[in-house]
């Protein structure tokens, strides 16, 4: 390959251009009229203005990413995470365009991207997943009726969903009446699809994903695991590997379940299928990511390989660039914290100009992100500003790094989750690592007032 | 006369009364959606809806007017 076109944003459209300078392979931004500014549109080696601020009128254009894709002359398109990553239609354009996709092909991503047929797959492959409906439930008397066979608590699901958006947790019949019609008119807004279905909820979780890696030629392998189970509204905050509090047995086990999933459905390029682990350690299988995720920086820095100049070679019809699953080994402990332009107690958004943001270089602490000072946090896009990710010896180098780091980093001008972490790090709840999804919500029942300050 | 504005830019994802409903004080009118976050708008008083300034998809800035309601 000898030019990439990213037809992504921000941090995730500046780190896979670094890897392709690294290679010496050109690259191409396209850009929002809001983002001219951003620092991945100077770093790219070209760059061309797709629309106006709202995503549908720029980052979701397919037809004129894939034609100004063609007029440069580019040989790939790389779609970073969301916007078009997990989009079928978009990789089945790009390949018939005579381009090659960095990612599975459209086929995988439209079974996972289905939750109930991915689910269905799973169970065919014998991965374990949630107990729950292997259909959509059409009316309110079909999810009550489930829901009853089940058991409360549920969660309400999107079937075309992720990211956290379009799920609600349902404690009672009650429940589930009020938010039945919302959510289905949320996934139809959001997804373009209205089709909801039902899950146990499991109580006191983990959300551990396994990292997986397919090429061309039916190699399939795993990059260890992450433990995201610090969360806020559904979305993952802090990401940890190797994940604490987790036996090897059982962390046998979940490679094991993510390797046949991906085998499954031949899986090649990057992929993350996710579970959600009991109290007692029994896992499901959530859904499978069939792109690069946001915390892949975590995996690269235990496992010393980059994710991207993989996803690039096995695009290019080259074998994995291992000889097989014992190369790979795991070594320190490494944690990512997501940095959001947000009320760090409320969680609401806080777009504007980054005045100032400063840090300890010394720090040895790696940072991905995709603005500067001076920058813009517009709301059109995610309100991730930065991804700070420490790597140690172990696990509690690792923290006491981070809280070293969290008092030297600075971001004024807009609200930032910062203070959060400066006194989450160095809690017991996070610093004992048997968390669940539940600790950050728990965490600021009694810490609020402290994180307001 | 009061007027209902965003508190924050974003794209208004539903309007959920219609101009001449009878709202109550805390009633959400409308929901925006900014960063990936939806952002219910309130009327702080009760009365009668006498405009709705914006529709589904309008993206609108922080201060913009997005409704009046009556005593």
């Amino acid at each position: 390959m000898n030019k990439i076109l990213i037809a992504n944003r921000g941090e995730i459209a500046l780190r896979i251009m670094k890897t392709c300078k690294r290679l010496g392979i050109k690259t191409v931004a396209v850009h929002s009229e809001a983002d001219e500014h951003m620092p991945f549109v100077k770093y790219a080696d070209e760059a061309y203005v797709i629309g106006p601020g709202p995503v549908l009128q720029s980052y979701l254009k397919a037809d004129d990413i894939i034609e100004i894709a063609l007029k440069v002359g580019a040989d790939a398109i790389h779609p970073g995470y969301g916007l078009m990553s997990e989009n079928a239609a978009f990789a089945r354009k790009v390949s018939d365009a005579g381009l090659t996709f960095i990612g599975p092909d459209a086929e995988t991503i439209e079974l996972m991207g289905d939750k109930i047929a991915s689910r269905m797959k799973m169970k065919a492959a014998s991965v374990p997943v949630v107990p729950g409906t292997d259909e959509g439930v059409a009316s309110l008397e079909d999810a009550i009726h489930a829901a009853n066979m089940i058991g409360y608590p549920i969660m309400l699901k999107a079937s075309a969903g992720g990211g956290g958006i379009g799920m609600v947790r349902c404690e009672s019949e009650q429940a589930l009446s009020q938010h039945f019609q919302s959510v289905k008119t949320r996934a139809k807004s959001y997804f373009g699809d209205d089709v909801v279905f039902l899950e146990k909820f499991v109580e006191n979780a983990r959300h551990i994903e396994v990292q997986i890696f397919g090429d061309d030629k039916g190699n399939i392998v795993h990059l260890f695991e992450r433990n995201c189970s610090v969360q806020r509204r559904n979305q993952k905050v802090i990401e940890e590997s190797p994940s604490p509090s987790l036996s090897e047995e059982v962390a046998e086990r979940l490679y094991e379940a993510a390797v046949a999933a991906g085998k499954a459905v031949n899986y090649r390029n990057a992929g993350t299928v996710e579970f959600i682990l009991s109290e007692n350690d029994d896992f499901y299988f959530l859904e499978m990511n069939t792109r690069l995720q946001v915390e892949h920086p975590v995996t690269e820095e235990v496992t010393g390989y980059d994710l991207v100049e993989w996803q690039i070679e096995v695009a290019s019809g080259n074998e994995l660039p291992v000889k097989d699953q014992q190369q790979i080994k795991s070594s320190g402990h490494a944690i990512e914290f997501r940095i959001y332009a947000e009320d760090p107690a409320t969680f609401m958004p806080s777009p504007g100009i980054i005045r100032k943001m400063d840090w300890n270089d010394s720090a040895n602490v790696r940072i991905d992100s995709g603005y500067e000072e001076g920058g813009s946090v517009t709301p059109f896009y995610d309100p991730m500003i930065a991804k700070v990710i420490v790597h140690a010896e172990g696990r509690q180098e690792a923290i006491n790094k981070a809280e070293e780091f969290f008092t030297s980093f600075t971001i004024e001008g807009v609200k930032t989750n910062i203070p959060l972490f400066q006194k989450f790090i160095g809690s017991k709840e996070f610093d004992h690592g048997d968390y669940t999804t539940n600790v950050l919500a728990e965490w600021l029942k009694t810490k609020k007032e402290e994180v307001e300050k | 006369m009061t007027q209902v504005k965003a508190a924050m830019a974003g794209t208004v994802f539903t309007v959920n009364v219609a101009e001449g409903d009878e709202v109550q004080a805390g009633q959400v009118i409308i929901v925006l959606e900014s960063m990936k976050m939806e952002i219910p708008v309130e009327t702080e008083i009760g009365g009668k809806v006498t405009s709705i300034n914006v529709q589904v998809g309008d993206f609108v800035n922080e201060e913009d007017v997005l409704a009046v309601i009556g005593e």
